[in-house]
Order: structure tokens, then C-alpha cells, then sequence
């Protein structure tokens, strides 16, 4: 019995002396080396594909963003600044409700089912808000004309893209509220639109941060 | 070019590069696995484990060092989150509750990685660099080398010595994991991933103001979460989060590491087991099931049946626009039929069908191709069930291999296969059977149960990935999933390292006229209809419960 104990007690300390040593190798050595060769070869994207407009930092091209008018007294939910190109609603996200002494996003989904009426009816508002936002005087939106991509949450909350569908439906919006021509922001959201990755991988896409930049810089001009 | 026709050329183009990678990736492992010489930094490691790595070891020696090294590992993981107040090095982050820690440390360590917490306002750099990060590794390299102790026990003719286990566990980490993790890590930087030590800092937002971001050592562990067939997100959105996976190239290149080193380790087996067609017969079990998975996926997925996605017009609750319906059900087929659980669009908003199919992928026992080892060992023991079967049929003593499968045998295959169904099935009914446990579910009817058993399914079978509307951070579910883990992980381990050694033993047996030629495709056959008949029959009854009366409403 009592041999059997100190087999067990030094069979313990070797596994944990294994993990000790393996630590040493996949816990220290090995993300040091990875960050060292990472931050030589790839500074800005290891460090967030920041992008800059007017001299500052607006955030990364990987992370979406909220464009949404300052909350009114009394408001709960902030209402959408139409000037700008909107992304896809983000319900799951949250904020850190543990070591709070930081103001956090947690990413996240939310988690609803397919069947699940709370989901079906954030859905409908959804699309009754992109109908009523986009329809410009003389051209109204149809349900059909809105994208799924619109009207859905991601999965992180954080998608930084929306489908070119989707960004063309906001071209009269965009257009009107800035004063602009129908033609040039339908041609800036044909410059942001991204294809699929060689042909087949992914989906066409349109990041929403860098055609709101691109309009920014369209508005300062004209 | 349609969705669906996108979908199908990257499952096809993941298909190929598997084809092709497979081969030399496997025949290394065969090579790492058998060679005699040491590298001069593992006689390094060897001496400071204390251990000679040259002394071969019968299935009982094996399964004690598999033990110490798991203990060992839960107990320093469970230590480090509770000393996370005080570590340098952790964002001033508090120390994670008891009940989540254990959770945690059992989760890892057993190659599950399910997660109850948000790792980006739970854990702070040390804990998930020198303490997640490497149970990545480490727990990857355990599974590896059970899978290859058990190739051993066919292999290897009389004398009952399987290797010996530190010789695995380190080879593993330093010649396959390692190596293959920093080229992957620079890979995704290359493509976006974030890799720093940056903390917690400000950035400035478009609309004016900042947010407070949290930087991290994302890369180096976004890989080997991949390669090692993990999936403990270093976010809360895991592979959704566009700083783990930030373009559809990404997301197609972690599907490519998940799926490489089980792929791999047929063609290991193969060559070990002195027949590479042999390896063929069971890739291409595992094949079929994937390809077939991801058919129905891709179909369901597209078809969007469930009143909100018919109401939005598509299935892209929960899904990333640049990956898209192709890449999403890709993503969540090779996630569930390996022990991953990494997701890129979650299940939880999946058509019926389709959180159905995920759920089957890991009730299968995950072996289509599985986790790493545990996919192969897990789809030998279920071919030990096909011969066993096939003997049957003809009245003679089965074979594989060139080894008797008797009754003691069989009995440890048997065993093997009711372990995690077990686990599962109990802990889903007493969850629903007790009073508050069901509170925890955020989905009402049908989904609501299957939040429940998706969990338990994830826990036993090392998958990780949920139903994550459920609220697991309870000290019920952290409990019993975290018991469901160790148990899952760890007994299947003894049954299959018994069973290498009872096979070792053995003399083998001639291959005559009779012999059952279990490099055939009939072969092939035979072991994918047994699978899907003995998961079938086992989880029907609490399928047609869930997604099942979901999807078909």
C-alpha cells in the first residue's frame, strides 16, 4: 500500500515536471517566437489592421462598427445616422459584465433559433427599419429588396462587411441625405465591392468602415 | 457563380489539398513515431521529465503516464486561473470562480475546450498563452499518442509493448505540432490575425470616441485551437470573431487544419500497419460521412427552412457575411465530425436540420475524421465492431489486421462505444429531470431540449462546440459538463489502450482464403453502415426529440 502511494506520488511528479518542460515550450518559447516573427514581418496586421482617415485612428477594417446618431434623453436604443452606410444588425453583442474596471465588447450571437418567435420578430422590425430608412422620395424599397444579410445578426456581432445587394439598397438613402448624386455613391459602393476570394471562396462582399471613409473623403471634396 | 456552386468548389478544393498534404504529413508521423534517435532538445526535455524515453511500456505503464501527465495538467490549470489575481501578466483580471475553473481545466485537458466563459473579459494573457494555449498542444499530442500505441498494439507481433509514452507525447509536440503551428500562426497573421502583447488599449472609432480592445497572442493559439482539433476561442465569438478569422481564405485554411492531422494519421496507420491500403479502407469510411455530412449541410442551410430565415430570406442568423452559407456549413460539418468544436457561425440559429446534423456529426463519436488520435482510434474500434459484425454473418472468428478479435476484445470495443452515449443520455435526463437546470435554456420547445443535449453530447464526445444560448456558467452545468469531459476523454482511453494491449500479444494470423479483406471498399461499406446504424439506434429516440421535431415542424 504504502509502495503503491510513493509510485503514484512519483509517477504525479513526473507528469507534472512533462508539463512544466512543455509549458516552458508551447507556453512561453513558442508564442514569443511566433509574436517576435509576427510583429517583424506583419506589424500592422498583427496589431489589428488599423486604418486611419483625417490624420486618426477610426478603428480596424477586420471590425465592425456601430454609425449611429448621439443617444437623445429618454432614448434606450440609439437610432441609425443615415448619412452613413450602415452594417448588419448585432444583437448578440454584449458588453464585459466581469472586471468591469474595463468597458469591454464581448463578442457574440444571438443564439436564437430558427423557430424561435422573439428571432422572428427581431427579424420583421429589422426589415420594417430598413424599408422605412431607405425608401426615398419616387423609389420606395419592397421586402423582396431586402437582403438577408440586412436584416440578420452575425455570428461575432462584429461583421465588418454587408452584401453588395445590401449596400446598393442604401445608394438612394446615402445619396439623399448627403446631397449627392444618385451615380457617383452607386459608383463608390461598386469600387468597395469585393469578389469572392479567386473566383470561388467566400461571398462578394462590401466593408462598410472603408466605403464610409471613402464617402467621408467623397463629401470632403464636393 | 451561385452559393451553392462556391460551396462546392471549396469543399472540392479542401478535398484536394487534403489529398495532397495527407501523404507527406503521414508518412512523417509514421517516421517520428518509430524513429530510435532522439533530438538533442527532447533528451533535454526527457531529463528534466525524469523519464528514460527508450523503455517500452505494456498498455497498463502507457495509461499511468496518460493519467499522471492529465492530472497533473488539470491541477496546474485549475491553479493558474485561481492565482490569476495576482499573476503579473493577466490585464489586472479577477481570478476565475472555482466551479469555472474546474470546468475549464477539465475541458482543455481533455481536448474539449468548451467554454463557459468569454475569454476576452475572463482571461488574461499568462492564463491563456502558458495555460490554454498549451493544453492545445499537449492534449493534441496525448491523443496522438493513444491513437498510435493503439496502431502498435496491430502492429506490433507478441511481447504486449506499446511504445512508451513521454517518447509520444513530446515527439508529438516538438516534430508535429510545433512545426506545423508557427508556419499555420504566420499564415494567418499574414492574412489578419492579431498576434501582440498589446493589452487592453483604445482605438478610435469612426463616428468619434474609442472602444477598448483586447490584443492578445491570437494567432499562436488560433492555430493550434485548429491543429489540434481544440476550439477554445481566444474570443467569446470564437472563429466568427474576424480577428481569429478574418477573410474566407482564413476560414478556409482553418477547416484545411482542422481536418489535416486526422486525415494524416491514416496514412500514419497505414504505413505503421505495414499496408497503406489498409489506411485507404479507413480514410475513405471517414470520407463518405464528411462528404455526405456536408451535402446535407449545404442544402439545408441554403433552403433556410424555420420561420425567421423564411422571414429574413436566407440562413444568415448567426453566420459572417464573408464567409457566407458555403464556408459556414463547411466550417460547422468539420467542426462536429472531428472533436473541435471551434465554430465560425453558430449552431444555435442553424435551420433544424442543420444544428442536427452538427449534432450528429459528434454523436457519430466524432470519428469522420475525428480529433486527432482519438478519430483514428475511435474509427478502429468501431472497425473492430464491423468485423465482428461481418463474422457473425459467416460463423467465423473475426480478424483484423491479422489479429484475433475474441471475446476479450470485443468486449473492450463494446464497452468503448456505450461510455459516451452513456454520459450523455444520463446527464441530459437528469438536467431536464431537476428543477432548475432547465432555467438555464433560451430557447423555447423542442430547441430548448436540444441546447440541453447538444451540451451533454459536446461534453462526453471532447467536442466544445453549444448551443451557446444556453447559460452553462451555472454550477450545474459547469459540474456535470466538466465531469462529462474527463469521463469521455479519459475511459474510452483505458478500453483502447487495453485493447492495444491485448492485441500485442498476440501472435498473428495467417491471411487465408477466408480472411475478411478489410482493404476492400464492401469493407468500407460495411463500417459506415455500422457506424450509422449503432449511433442510430443508440441516439433516435432524443434526436426526434430536438432537431429533429424542430426541423420537420
Amino acid at each position: 500500500m504504502k509502495n503503491s502511494v510513493s509510485n503514484t506520488a512519483r509517477l504525479l511528479a513526473a507528469g507534472l515536471r512533462a508539463l512544466l518542460v512543455l509549458t516552458l515550450v508551447t507556453g512561453v518559447a513558442y508564442p514569443l517566437v511566433v509574436t517576435g516573427a509576427a510583429q517583424a514581418l506583419f506589424p500592422g496586421k498583427a496589431d489589428g489592421s488599423q486604418v486611419s482617415a483625417d490624420g486618426r485612428v477610426v478603428g480596424s477594417s477586420l471590425i465592425g462598427q456601430s454609425y449611429n446618431l448621439p443617444l437623445k434623453a429618454g432614448q434606450e436604443t440609439p437610432e441609425p445616422d443615415l448619412k452613413w452606410f450602415q452594417g448588419r444588425p448585432a444583437n448578440g453583442l454584449g458588453e464585459n459584465t466581469l472586471n468591469t474596471q474595463y468597458r469591454l465588447i464581448v463578442s457574440g450571437a444571438t443564439n436564437l433559433a430558427a423557430d424561435n418567435p422573439e428571432l422572428v420578430g427581431q427579424v420583421k422590425a429589422a426589415q420594417a427599419a430598413v424599408i422605412r430608412d431607405n425608401s426615398v422620395p419616387g423609389s420606395p424599397v419592397r421586402r423582396e429588396d431586402v437582403p438577408a444579410d440586412a436584416v440578420t445578426s452575425s455570428g461575432s456581432g462584429l461583421d465588418p462587411h454587408i452584401s453588395p445587394e445590401y449596400a446598393r439598397l442604401q445608394v438612394g438613402r446615402v445619396a439623399h441625405e448627403n446631397g449627392l448624386s444618385v451615380v457617383r455613391v452607386r459608383e463608390l459602393v461598386d469600387r468597395h465591392t469585393e469578389g469572392r476570394t479567386l473566383g470561388f471562396i467566400g461571398e462578394p462582399a462590401v466593408n462598410v468602415l472603408e466605403l464610409n471613409i471613402a464617402l467621408k473623403q467623397l463629401l470632403a471634396k464636393s | 457563380m451561385g452559393p451553392t456552386t462556391a460551396g462546392v468548389l471549396q469543399a472540392l478544393a479542401l478535398i484536394g489539398a487534403l489529398a495532397v498534404a495527407h501523404v507527406p504529413l503521414g508518412n512523417h508521423m509514421a517516421r517520428v513515431y518509430s524513429s530510435d534517435r532522439h533530438w538533442r532538445v527532447e533528451k533535454w526535455i526527457y531529463k528534466g521529465i525524469g523519464a528514460d524515453p527508450d523503455t517500452q511500456m505494456r498498455w497498463t505503464a502507457y495509461l499511468r503516464g496518460v493519467l499522471a501527465f492529465s492530472v497533473a495538467g488539470v491541477l496546474f490549470l485549475y491553479l493558474l486561473q485561481r492565482l490569476q489575481g495576482v499573476l503579473p501578466g493577466s490585464l489586472g483580471f479577477d481570478a476565475v470562480a472555482p466551479a469555472q475553473a474546474f470546468n475549464t481545466a477539465a475541458s482543455f485537458v481533455a481536448n474539449t475546450n468548451w467554454q463557459s466563459y468569454s475569454g476576452e473579459q475572463t482571461m488574461g494573457h499568462v492564463v491563456q498563452t502558458a495555460g490554454l494555449a498549451v493544453q492545445n498542444f499537449v492534449s493534441a499530442a496525448v491523443g496522438m499518442a493513444v491513437a498510435v500505441a493503439l496502431v502498435r498494439g496491430f502492429a506490433r507481433t507478441r511481447g504486449g509493448e506499446l511504445g512508451n509514452f513521454w517518447s509520444d507525447l513530446v515527439r508529438g509536440v516538438t516534430r508535429v505540432l510545433v512545426p506545423l503551428a508557427v508556419v499555420g500562426a504566420l499564415v494567418l497573421v499574414a492574412c489578419g490575425v492579431v498576434q501582440n502583447f498589446s493589452g487592453i488599449h483604445e482605438v478610435g472609432q469612426f463616428m468619434g470616441g474609442s472602444q477598448q480592445w483586447n490584443g492578445g497572442a491570437v494567432a499562436s493559439q488560433e492555430v493550434i485551437k485548429e491543429l489540434g482539433t481544440n476550439g477554445g476561442g481566444y474570443f467569446n465569438a470564437n472563429s466568427a470573431h474576424p480577428f481569429e478569422n478574418p477573410t474566407a481564405f482564413t476560414n478556409l485554411f482553418e477547416v484545411f487544419l482542422i481536418l489535416l492531422i486526422p486525415v494524416a494519421l491514416t496514412r500514419t496507420f497505414g504505413v505503421m500497419a505495414g499496408s497503406v491500403r489498409q489506411g485507404y479502407a479507413i480514410l475513405a469510411a471517414m470520407a463518405t460521412i464528411w462528404v455526405g455530412f456536408v451535402a446535407l449541410m449545404m442544402w439545408t442551410e441554403l433552403a433556410h427552412h424555420g420561420p425567421a430565415l423564411q422571414a429574413a430570406g436566407g440562413a444568415m442568423e448567426g453566420k459572417e457575411l464573408r464567409f457566407g452559407i458555403g464556408g459556414s456549413s463547411l466550417f460547422a460539418v468539420s467542426t462536429t465530425l472531428t472533436s473541435t468544436g471551434a465554430v465560425d457561425s453558430f449552431h444555435s440559429s442553424y435551420t433544424g436540420l442543420g444544428g442536427g446534423i452538427a449534432l450528429l456529426g459528434m454523436m457519430l463519436g466524432e470519428i469522420a475524421p475525428g480529433g486527432v488520435g482519438s478519430g483514428l482510434y475511435g474509427m478502429l474500434i468501431m472497425a473492430v465492431v464491423a468485423v465482428f459484425i461481418a463474422g457473425l454473418m459467416v460463423g467465423r472468428t473475426p480478424e483484423y489486421l491479422g489479429k484475433k478479435i475474441g471475446p476479450r476484445e470485443i468486449k473492450l470495443a463494446a464497452v468503448y462505444i456505450l461510455i459516451t452515449p452513456a454520459l450523455v443520455l444520463v446527464f441530459t435526463a437528469l438536467s431536464l429531470a431537476l428543477p432548475t437546470p432547465p432555467h438555464s435554456m433560451l430557447n423555447p420547445g423542442a430547441h430548448g431540449f436540444s441546447e440541453v443535449l447538444y451540451a451533454f453530447t459536446s461534453a462526453a464526445n471532447n467536442n466544445g462546440s453549444a448551443f451557446a444560448g444556453l447559460n452553462a456558467n451555472t454550477d450545474w452545468f459547469n459540474t456535470t459538463t466538466g465531469l462529462a469531459m474527463l469521463l469521455g476523454r479519459f475511459l474510452p482511453m483505458v478500453f483502447v489502450l487495453a485493447l492495444a494491449g491485448s492485441l500485442a500479444g498476440q501472435r498473428p494470423v495467417p491471411v487465408t482464403a477466408g480472411t475478411l479483406r478489410t482493404e476492400k471498399p464492401m469493407f468500407t461499406g460495411l463500417l459506415v453502415g455500422a457506424i450509422l446504424i449503432i449511433v442510430g439506434l443508440t441516439y433516435f429516440p432524443a434526436l426526434a426529440l430536438g432537431p429533429l421535431a424542430e426541423g420537420l415542424a
